[in-house]
């Protein structure tokens, strides 16, 4: 069983979602559209897988799916998912994470506070830092 | 200066504060070496031959007094009081300790200083022309569209893992002094005919393994869509660059093998949902970058006209000394490239003492230039006769930008864990044997770079004449290139700036089998002399020769002619 952070929560998953779609880096998002979003949504749950730490892809995906794509439903971070990458998947528009083995999740859930503002567009703030400046 | 306002600050300590808890964690063996090792490259940190290297960001080159005072600071403290600038106008330090590396950028961040993104897969620093503002050749102000670049960089949650490092180089001016088609990305800052800014987007330029010049995708980017093109641009190389061979996955790999039509088509179509959408810029923010930059109050002043007279003030004045746009003022290189000191080193008590000048002849603030040089950009010319002589005593006037001895160079050999062979020596026999001043001034403008390795650090493919450190089972060779040249850097000076201006940078030529270290000085001094026989005259430079006559010439100079060479050939072999 793999650790499972949702809502910025610990979680008991015993399985994945069976409707679970898993995309791979070399997957172009474009596949989905049309299930995403909008009255023709049928899928609920999208992982992306991360097969190395360094692996930067799935970051553009998960925005791609968030932003282009409409997607609202459960978009989780699967494989080499670390807790210092927890800030910038969230930014990303990923709202679950599958931490790989050995990470400590209790620790990894302060990594959500890494950072209070963000200069860019992000999933999670659409408004970059310019136009909220005060 | 741009001042930080309490978000930028902010940003900096959260960083700082992240990278002490990772630092921690390695430490007490909580996270692994490949793991760390992705996070401290983001915060500047190598280990290197013989310690850890960090890199210090000097975002597009802009320095105050203030922060050169804490270098010194910290190289002192933490390090053996002396840091090196690099080509990339960062501040390198050679030897701080690991467990450190924390408290220095704790220590960075209070003057408004990080090392953010300087190494790793990610963009890094953002580079300029070290003359944007000042230069007469000026057609936009290029600090804050780089401020603007930086901050749209930092810390980008998309793009902390590109497939490989990624450089992107403002020009504001006519002259390219920002090598800007030898970048991942290049920008030129011009106006078009109803006088708008905007940008001409290079792609896929660059030196290392692979040299390649830039290719222009957009003549004319207004400059409102810029973030959300540079996004199209990252997210086209994030998603398709190759992951699959360190040596391959360099954007311009991407651009070579698409072809830069389809390319162009790949970001053009990215762009089309991106652009107007949030990350477009608003006026109110290119103010209000505008209104944090700390801007010189200049004095009406009129423009010295020097006596011709044959001195060593006046040959510093001709070398060392540049327009500026403002009457009465003039823009200066401190030279760091003074013969028996490591291209690019300062040390501590020379850090200091320059913070010192520049808060007395330039308004506190100077520059670090590409070719790994200090200026001082606001001086009053009625003062460059103090100056100079203050800058003698240091060991920083000698009178050589843009002459043979004013070398670029990597740490090369005696630091860098990545090179095949020494640099630091090489630059220093050379400069020992061109040590003659009115020789070096006869010879006339010429850039001489060294790389100690195929990364090419030192820019060897875009100098006049470029040496490459090579390895030869086990032994120090060094590859001599003649014909390189970074663009049009210091001709120009007319300030047209029409959209369509030509790009004049070109890769050099490897002239044959490399040579021994000892062997060098010698080979530079018969190209030196092929050269002064062929000239036409001395305005004609020696990478104007090297373009007119082709490289055969130099070639036979250095290996004789090629019956003698097939000659000797079959004698070595026959001896063999």
């Amino acid at each position: 069983m793999a650790t499972l952070i949702k809502e910025r929560r610990i979680v008991d998953e015993p399985s994945p979602p069976p409707d679970l779609v898993v995309l791979q880096p070399t997957d172009d998002p474009a596949v989905l559209a049309g299930r995403l979003g909008g009255p023709g949504a049928q899928i609920r749950a999208v992982a992306v897988n991360f097969p190395k730490y360094a692996d930067g892809r799935g970051y553009s995906i998960a925005r791609l799916l968030r932003e282009r794509y409409g997607y609202t439903g459960e978009l989780r971070a699967v494989g080499e998912v670390a807790r210092d990458h927890l800030h910038a998947m969230a930014q990303c528009g990923f709202d679950a994470f599958q931490l790989r083995a050995g990470e400590d999740a209790q620790a990894a859930l302060a990594a959500f506070g890494d950072f209070s503002e963000s200069y860019q567009a992000t999933a999670a703030r659409p408004q970059p830092l310019f136009r909220r400046r005060a | 200066m741009y001042l930080y306002d309490h978000i930028d600050q902010r940003l900096v300590d959260e960083r700082v504060a992240q990278f002490r808890d990772q630092t921690r964690r390695f430490l007490a063996g909580e996270l692994s070496e490949d793991d760390f090792r992705q996070l401290r490259l983001r915060n500047g940190l190598y280990v290197q031959r013989y310690a850890p290297m960090l890199r210090i960001a000097i975002p597009y080159g802009l320095l105050s007094s203030r922060q050169l005072r804490k270098f010194a600071d910290i190289a002192r403290r933490y390090d053996r009081g002396y840091g090196h600038f690099s080509t990339r106008q960062n501040l390198q330090l050679n030897w701080p300790k690991i467990e450190d590396v924390p408290e220095i950028l704790a220590e960075l961040a209070t003057v408004q200083m990080h090392a953010i993104q300087t190494s790793g897969s990610c963009v890094r620093n953002i580079t300029a022309d070290h003359f944007a503002g000042v230069a007469r050749d000026e057609i936009v102000d290029s600090f804050v569209w780089c401020e603007l670049i930086r901050q749209w960089s930092a810390l980008h949650p998309e793009f902390n893992y590109l497939p490989r490092k990624f450089k992107i180089a403002v020009s504001g001016a006519v002259a390219d002094r920002a090598a800007t088609l030898v970048h991942d990305i290049g920008l030129h800052a011009v106006k078009n005919s109803d006088n708008d800014v905007g940008f001409r987007v290079i792609v896929g330029g660059g030196l290392g393994r692979t040299p390649i010049i830039g290719h222009v995708i957009r003549e004319f980017l207004p400059w409102r869509h810029l973030l959300t093109y540079l996004d199209a641009i990252l997210r086209v190389y994030n998603r398709y660059g190759r992951r699959d061979n360190i040596f391959k996955a360099r954007i311009k790999i991407l651009v070579k093998e698409r072809g830069v039509d389809s390319f162009r088509e790949e970001v053009e179509a990215e762009w089309a949902h991106l652009k107007d959408g949030p990350a477009t810029v608003v006026e109110e923010e290119v103010r209000r970058i505008e209104a944090r930059f700390t801007r010189p109050h200049y004095e009406k002043l009129q423009d010295i006209a020097y006596p011709d007279v044959k001195t060593s003030f006046t040959a510093w004045r001709k070398r060392n000394v540049h327009p500026h746009k403002q009457p009465g003022y003039a823009a200066v290189t401190l030279s760091l490239k003074k013969t028996g000191v490591p291209p690019g080193d300062l040390t501590s008590g020379q850090m200091e003492r320059i913070a010192e000048l520049a808060d007395h002849y330039s308004l506190g603030e100077l520059r670090v230039t590409h070719e790994q040089n200090l200026v001082f950009a606001d001086v009053r010319q009625a003062e460059l006769h103090g100056l100079w002589q203050e800058l003698r005593a240091l060991g920083l006037a000698t009178p050589n930008i843009g002459l043979l001895t004013n070398i670029i160079s990597c740490p090369g050999g005696d630091f860098c864990a990545l090179a095949n062979a020494k640099s630091i020596p090489v630059a220093e026999s050379i400069q020992r044997r061109f040590d003659d001043l009115d020789y070096l001034h006869d010879i006339g403008e010429l850039d001489l770079n060294i790389s100690g390795c195929i990364n090419a650090c030192g820019h060897h493919h875009v100098g006049h004449i470029g040496i490459l450190g090579v390895d030869k089972n086990g032994a120090e060779w060094y590859q001599i290139e003649i014909g390189g040249n970074q663009g049009a850097t210091r001709t120009g000076v007319t300030p047209t700036g029409e959209i369509g201006r030509p790009l004049h940078a070109s890769l050099g030529k490897v002239i044959g089998p490399a040579f021994a270290r000892a062997e060098v000085p010698d080979v530079i001094e018969r190209l030196i002399e092929t050269y002064l026989e062929r000239r036409d005259s001395q305005a004609e430079r020696f990478v104007d020769v090297v373009h007119r006559l082709g490289i055969e010439p130099f070639k036979q100079s250095v290996y004789g002619n090629p019956d003698q060479r097939t000659t000797d050939r079959r004698r070595a072999l026959a001896a063999a």
